[in-house]
């Protein structure tokens, strides 16, 4: 479930307005943009990105990247792209970025339907006018090329029909390999990246059920093994997002430095999708709430709309 | 006793290429008993004397005719079928044969957006992803090259970076100078052939005219040819109605500058019956 909370009937104009206004004179009213634009879902902050480039011919996102600044100024920017184009900006980032953030690119990859993919395809040919694949092909080598490219290019059959002796005879196979530990890496690759989400499901759980171990664990073996890392993350987002982006907060905050990107990119690409169920099992696992964590590890503007898109009743 | 005119005709009329419905009628449907029964004890070819005494009907050639007759209707649907379920069922069975080719055909001369409807339609028709069943049955080298050309979801604008498409094309070249692996089982082959764009392939493939030599291909030439076999015909069948309302124009001109007789000449030819009209209905939408 989402925790936007959005108003009745917005005005698209109203909000065009109150932006430009937030926009002028000496400073910037954070407080103004955090209580619109906060609370706004992405076809109504759409229509507010048209009415506002109608009225005042000019490109509201534009207007507040010179505004605003940091981290603030990120998510702001984030949140105001729509969907897809936003996927392929968080895409593009990490395709450039020079340490190749591949958890951002298995992320989109994976959690993403097919339909949704293909939009953020789209939405790249048209911004960078290169397909993704090439991109992320061009930007990796070996195993690590194999897994993200195919990862990327495939369009998942998306029913529910599945072959449950498929899955037996898959499960069996992955088994092997794994066991082998002559990483056949190509098996592993095909599978994961070829069969639809469901029939993964149904094999990871022939898995268990054959082996008394989920397949994540069987792949722990060496925990600096970065391909084996992916691997589980993969696995993880195609099985069970909810749970992998509880990890991905909650590593955001423990470590000695807070991670702003991680936090950023969680809560502004799930608020409108599942945020809610992140939250329960953050809570669950953490015994306090994310809105607490966020309180403690984050700060000013940024932590307000932080708070704002996750429901903070307060604001 | 039946003409001898007639007798070629006929032949023609069964040769196998199409089947000449035309002078089947007009002849064949004309024939007294006599004249059919001369016809069989006259055509060894198609008929073979059995032991109980009567003139038998060789069982192969039965089920040759079969498919020749078939070869129309195949044409005509293949043609109304929607291009998305058209290209998925090719693509299905080209990989239940192991015709490789067809699926690089169809992965290469289609538009990002029809191959992308032709991964629809298959998911529709067969309830998988295509690139989950060519990963699946695919199990040699060309594994990886294949499942990448199906997966292919190609940038169609006109931006092309002239020096990585220089770079490239020397990647390319020394790939396939280096004797000890196929080009395709090269890393670097298969991610410039089957993620670049196509204007970007099209520079690459300059410069690379520019570093080498220069390597051309025709399908439509070899399944003209007298001796083409039974992959061959079905191309033909294939490629005339995949490309009718695309590149029509452009492969009849290219074939007559390279074989000095126009497509359609060729094909008036060498086929047969309402496989040849329909045929050469589609090829000279192209004028």
């Amino acid at each position: 479930m989402a925790t936007l909370v959005v108003p009745d009937h917005p005005s698209p104009v109203q909000d065009a307005e109150s932006l430009r206004k937030a926009c002028q004179g000496w400073g910037t009213d954070e407080k103004a943009i955090i209580q619109i634009l906060g609370h706004r879902n992405a076809v109504q902050r759409n229509q507010i990105r048209k009415a506002y480039e109608e009225l005042y011919q000019e490109n509201l996102i534009k207007r507040l990247e010179s505004e605003l600044s940091g981290d603030f100024e990120k998510a702001v920017y984030r949140w105001l792209l729509d969907p897809a184009e936003r996927d392929a900006v968080l895409a593009h980032v990490a395709v450039k970025d020079s340490m190749l953030d591949y958890q951002t690119i298995i992320e989109i990859a994976c959690v993403r339907s097919s339909e949704e993919l293909l939009a953020v395809k789209r939405a790249y040919h048209l911004r960078y006018k290169h397909s993704l694949d090439e991109d992320v092909a061009s930007h990796t080598t070996g195993d690590f090329r194999k897994l993200l490219v195919a990862l990327v290019s495939t369009f998942r059959y998306d029913g529910d029909e599945i072959n449950v002796s498929l899955a037996e005879s898959e499960a069996k196979l992955l088994h092997e390999v794994i066991k082998g530990k002559a990483f056949s890496h190509e098996e592993i690759i095909r599978i994961l990246s070829t069969r639809s989400k469901s029939q993964l499901n149904a094999t990871f759980n022939c898995y268990r059920d054959a082996h008394g171990t989920s397949i994540t664990k069987s792949l722990l073996d060496d925990p600096a093994d970065e391909f084996l890392a992916a691997l589980r993350m993969a696995i993880r987002c195609i099985t069970f997002p909810q749970k992998y982006f509880e990890k991905v907060l909650r590593n955001a905050v423990n470590k000695g430095r807070t991670d702003e990107d991680a936090l950023t990119r969680v809560i502004v690409t799930r608020a409108e999708k599942d945020l809610n169920d992140i939250k329960e099992l953050y809570h669950k696992r953490n015994n306090a709430s994310l809105e607490h964590a966020i309180n403690k590890h984050t700060s000013g503007d940024y932590k307000a709309f932080l708070l704002a898109l996750l429901g903070d009743k307060e604001l | 006793m039946a003409l001898p005119g007639d007798l070629d005709a006929l032949t023609k009329a069964f040769s196998g290429f199409g089947v000449d419905e035309n002078s089947i009628i007009s002849i064949l449907g004309k024939w007294h008993p006599e004249q059919r029964k001369s016809f069989r004890k006259g055509f060894p070819q198609f008929f073979r004397e059995d032991k109980r005494l009567f003139e038998r009907w060789d069982e192969r050639h039965i089920a040759f005719l079969e498919h020749e007759f078939l070869r129309f209707k195949n044409a005509m649907v293949l043609w109304t079928l929607h291009p998305w379920e058209r290209d998925a069922r090719l693509a299905k069975e080209a990989l239940a044969k192991g015709d490789y080719d067809i699926l690089v055909e169809i992965a290469c001369t289609r538009s990002s957006e029809e191959l992308l409807g032709a991964r629809r339609a298959y998911h529709s028709l067969f309830d998988h992803s295509i690139e989950e069943d060519v990963a699946y049955s695919v199990n040699d080298s060309n594994r990886n090259l294949l499942v990448a050309l199906v997966s292919s979801y190609r940038y169609e604008g006109a931006r092309v970076n002239e020096e990585i498409a220089e770079t490239e094309a020397k990647t390319l070249s020394e790939a396939i100078k280096n004797a000890e692996k196929r080009p395709i089982e090269n890393e670097e082959v298969v991610r410039i052939i089957t993620t670049r764009s196509k204007l970007h392939l099209k520079a690459v493939f300059n410069y690379y005219k520019e570093i080498s030599g220069t390597t051309t291909e025709e399908i439509l030439a070899s399944a003209l040819k007298g001796s083409a076999d039974e992959k061959n015909k079905q191309a033909l069948t294939r490629v005339i109605v995949t490309q009718a309302d695309s590149y029509m124009k452009e492969i009849s001109e290219e074939y007559h500058k390279q074989h000095g007789v126009s497509l359609s000449q060729k094909i008036e030819e060498t086929t047969n019956g309402n496989y040849k009209d329909f045929l050469l209905t589609l090829v000279a939408r192209g004028d």
